[in-house]
């Protein structure tokens, strides 16, 4: 098994913590994992990037010119990164912001999902990085829902309970999308 | 894989900090730089709650000097920088070879010259491996290249520097010290208060006086001790570390070290898709460098490229290790260039 | 006929060789080794001291003063120091230094040392030369003085002025002692001793950085006699680098 995924957006969209989460997931799931951040310049505002690598055999590079999968949230990201994917890879693109238009669908397994406007829907617009997980994992299966659910409550236990099981919609709700339910 | 292992997402910055706690670090003195702060950031935190010594020191100077002072007294000591950091570390880790002093010193290179940039490079191969400071001496040098080596290479060096009573090296990079990876820790803190017993400052109580130094004046004295350190640094060729990987059956073998060895790794597995079989050698220990088991390798009638992310300076010591039997391709990622497997493939398929 | 009743006044300190040292005629840093020595006999901390020694002329301090030492790269026994002590905070650390070594090339460790308030004590000869490397001009070269790198004599408005350690760190929160002393005659060395002893217990009682500036001849870089280099202490040093004590949590605390 191995899957890679380049994730990509704003800064402060959640990409990183995504990342991480998903990295934590694999992990708990007994798989081998590497995350890789890349940071634009500016602390916020910025582009910013991570690649997440699982596998259950030994992980070589981190870094992953030609993925396999991508989260794209901005339109910066689509234009940069989508030429790089693997033919008939996974993209998924936030649709709520990013011009569909310009979506290879043809060349790629294309998913335009308005994440920003599902997750605006279920109560708050910051949780749409998590839709898009969702939507990721549905789709490649690579992690279990359940390991994922784990992570993302390690990583927001500094949250009140009512975010984080709001953040566990937002991601349920893309996992069903992205699972083709 | 064991699923019952207890393993932690960690940064390999913050691995490294963690490996330090385990070998039992009580001393440890540093200077921000990026990309390699997690580290002072963590043992700030942690070594402080465990009753270690932290100090942000004034300078890279001061921080290394902190390290020798902590290291005459037996402690276990480390300090961690970036290239540029380093430089101005070479006076302490030249005086502290001389006075065959031991300490582990982190490395998170960055590209240079100059101040750089943060971007990764793997341009300080030379300094580390050629002592880097003036006078003829080495220092051990170790080169992680995954979260769980930084971890086991961390609590190696410790041992390996009272071993030897010499520094040892941890040379990295900013794709290691920023990445993130699951490690294990296997090893429970512990500290030897009797390490060191017969050599370290305590005061002079029921004994003679003890110096430590590196000045040598007498007739002879010079001579003496140098052929004393020259025969310590050939006696750590016993503690020799490579990796080779698919290279049983290999034609081509690609040597690189640290991150570019675990992408050159990505590369080989997709050129034996392709039909190509690649393997990788990848040193571990940098000095001493592994010529012997390279060049049984070469013995075999394998073909060699070194991969680096610098412009060719572990090449040299693979050409070494070849000499006489045959000789390495090279190819150079830029630094400042983010390396991917992708990167490495033409230029090996090439020498099919 | 009566019998000679001998009584000995005088000795070697106890922590002290007897042997001689590598001191040009005539240069005070025999008679600081001794004070330094005296002290640390008086305070009992032979089996308890860790010397930094340092570059310049007091760098075979460990071949006359018998206690565990370790040397410092040219400038950072300050650094040493803290390192030793952070690492055997139950053991007297000590530093010697010269004024290349402490006031040039190790101006920033020392600064950083005192203001972080590490107990440890640094004693700071000031000869005004670099003599070891054969009279260069120091940062505690007086104006107007000849060295071999200011032929001219130093000039203000080229080199800048003598560097005032005593009265720099005294100005620091964390600096518990700090004099300037002088051993040029029998007064100034009793009074040279009783600074030392403070230097050294506001280490012991943990108040902090102690510190004494110790006015020294070089006659060999001065190019004198040792007595007209003695002269030169009372002359021409004292008038710039004033005696006296510039800080004393000692007494403040009484």
């Amino acid at each position: 098994m191995y899957q890679d995924v380049i994730i990509a957006g704003f800064g402060g969209q959640g990409v990183m913590l995504i990342g991480n989460v998903l990295a934590y997931a694999a992990m708990e799931q007994g798989l081998n994992v590497t995350y890789m951040p890349v940071y634009g310049v500016e602390m916020r505002g910025g582009t910013a990037n991570c690649t997440v690598v699982i596998s259950d055999e030994e992980i070589g590079s981190p870094i992953i010119y030609h993925p396999k999968t991508l989260i794209i949230m901005n339109q910066p990201s689509l234009e940069k990164f989508q030429p790089r994917l693997v033919e008939k890879g996974l993209l998924i693109v936030n649709s709520s912001i990013v011009d569909e238009s310009l979506v290879d669908k043809e060349k790629y397994y294309a998913l335009a999902i308005p994440v920003n406007k599902i997750a605006d829907e279920l109560g708050d617009i910051r949780m749409a990085n998590m839709v898009a997980l969702g939507v990721w994992v549905g789709a490649t299966k690579a992690v279990e829902l359940d390991m994922v659910m784990k992570s993302m409550e390690k990583h927001m236990s500094s949250l009140k309970k009512q975010v984080v099981e709001n953040n566990k919609k937002a991601l349920l709700e893309g996992y069903k999308i992205g699972s083709g339910e | 894989m064991d699923k019952n292992r207890e393993r932690m997402l960690v940064k390999g910055n913050e691995a490294i900090a963690i490996g330090a706690l385990d070998a039992g670090v009580e001393c440890y003195f540093a200077y921000p730089i990026t990309p390699q702060s997690d580290i002072p950031e963590y043992l700030s935190r942690e070594l402080v709650k465990l009753g270690g010594e932290f100090v942000q020191a004034e300078s890279e100077l001061a921080s290394i000097n902190m390290v020798l002072g902590a290291a005459a007294c037996g402690k276990r000591a480390m300090t961690s920088s970036s290239s540029p950091g380093i430089s101005l570390k070479q006076e302490g880790i030249s005086y502290m070879a001389g006075s065959e002093l031991p300490a582990v010193i982190v490395n998170i290179t960055r590209g240079g010259p100059g101040l750089g940039g943060i971007q990764p490079s793997q341009g300080d191969y030379f300094q580390a491996t050629r002592g880097g400071g003036h006078g003829d001496y080495r220092t051990m040098v170790l080169a992680p290249s995954t979260c769980q080596e930084c971890y086991d290479l961390t609590i190696e060096a410790f041992d390996l520097a009272f071993k030897y009573r010499n520094p040892v090296l941890i040379l990295g990079d900013a794709i290691l010290g920023q990445m993130k990876e699951p490690i294990t820790r296997w090893k429970q803190r512990t500290i030897d208060p009797n390490e060191a017993n017969e050599w370290k400052l305590t005061g002079k109580k029921g004994r003679e006086q003890r110096i430590l130094k590196s000045l040598f004046l007498g007739d002879g004295e010079m001579e003496e001790h140098n052929m004393k350190l020259w025969k310590k640094y050939k006696s750590m060729e016993q503690d020799l570390k490579w990796e080779e990987f698919s290279v049983e059956d290999a034609e081509v073998v690609a040597v690189a070290f640290g991150s570019i060895g675990r992408i050159a790794k990505s590369s080989a597995r997709k050129l034996r898709e392709m039909g190509y079989k690649v393997g990788v050698f990848r040193p571990i220990t940098l000095f001493p460098f592994p010529y012997e088991p390279l060049r049984k390798l070469a013995m075999s009638g394998k073909r060699f490229i070194t991969i680096e992310n610098n412009t060719g300076q572990m090449v040299e010591d693979v050409k070494l290790a070849l000499c006489g039997v045959t000789d390495t391709e090279f190819f150079a990622n830029m630094p400042g260039k983010v390396s991917t497997p992708e990167d490495f493939i033409e230029p090996i398929k090439k020498m099919f | 006929m009566s019998e000679v009743q001998e009584k000995q006044v005088f000795s070697l300190p106890k922590c002290m060789k007897d042997v001689p040292t590598h001191f040009c005629p005539g240069c005070h840093h025999g008679i600081i080794h001794r004070l330094v020595a005296q002290t640390i006999d008086d305070l009992n901390l032979q089996d308890t001291s860790i010397c930094i020694g340092s570059v310049g002329c007091s760098v075979f301090i460990y071949d006359y003063i018998d206690v565990d030492t370790v040397e410092a790269p040219h400038g950072r026994a300050p650094a040493v120091a803290t390192g030793v002590k952070r690492a055997r905070p139950e053991n007297f650390v000590f530093a010697y230094q010269g004024d290349g070594d402490l006031a040039a090339i190790g101006l920033s460790e020392i600064v950083h040392c005192a203001n972080r308030g590490e107990r440890v004590t640094i004693i700071f000869v000031n000869n005004t030369v670099y003599g070891m490397t054969g009279g260069q001009m120091a940062p505690t070269t007086l104006v107007g003085q000849k060295t071999t790198t200011s032929p001219y004599g130093r000039r203000e408005s080229k080199e800048g002025y003598p560097l005032k350690m005593a009265e720099m760190l005294a100005f620091l929160e964390g600096t518990a002692f700090s004099a300037r002393v002088a051993v040029n005659n029998i007064k100034n060395i009793i009074k040279a001793k009783k600074a030392l002893k403070k230097a050294f217990l506001v280490q012991l009682e943990g108040l902090g950085f102690g510190f004494v500036e110790v006015l020294s001849a070089c006659p060999t870089n001065w190019h004198m006699t040792p007595l007209e280099a003695n002269e030169r202490v009372e002359r021409e040093m004292m008038e710039y680098f004033p005696l006296g004590i510039y800080k004393d949590k000692l007494k403040d605390k009484k």
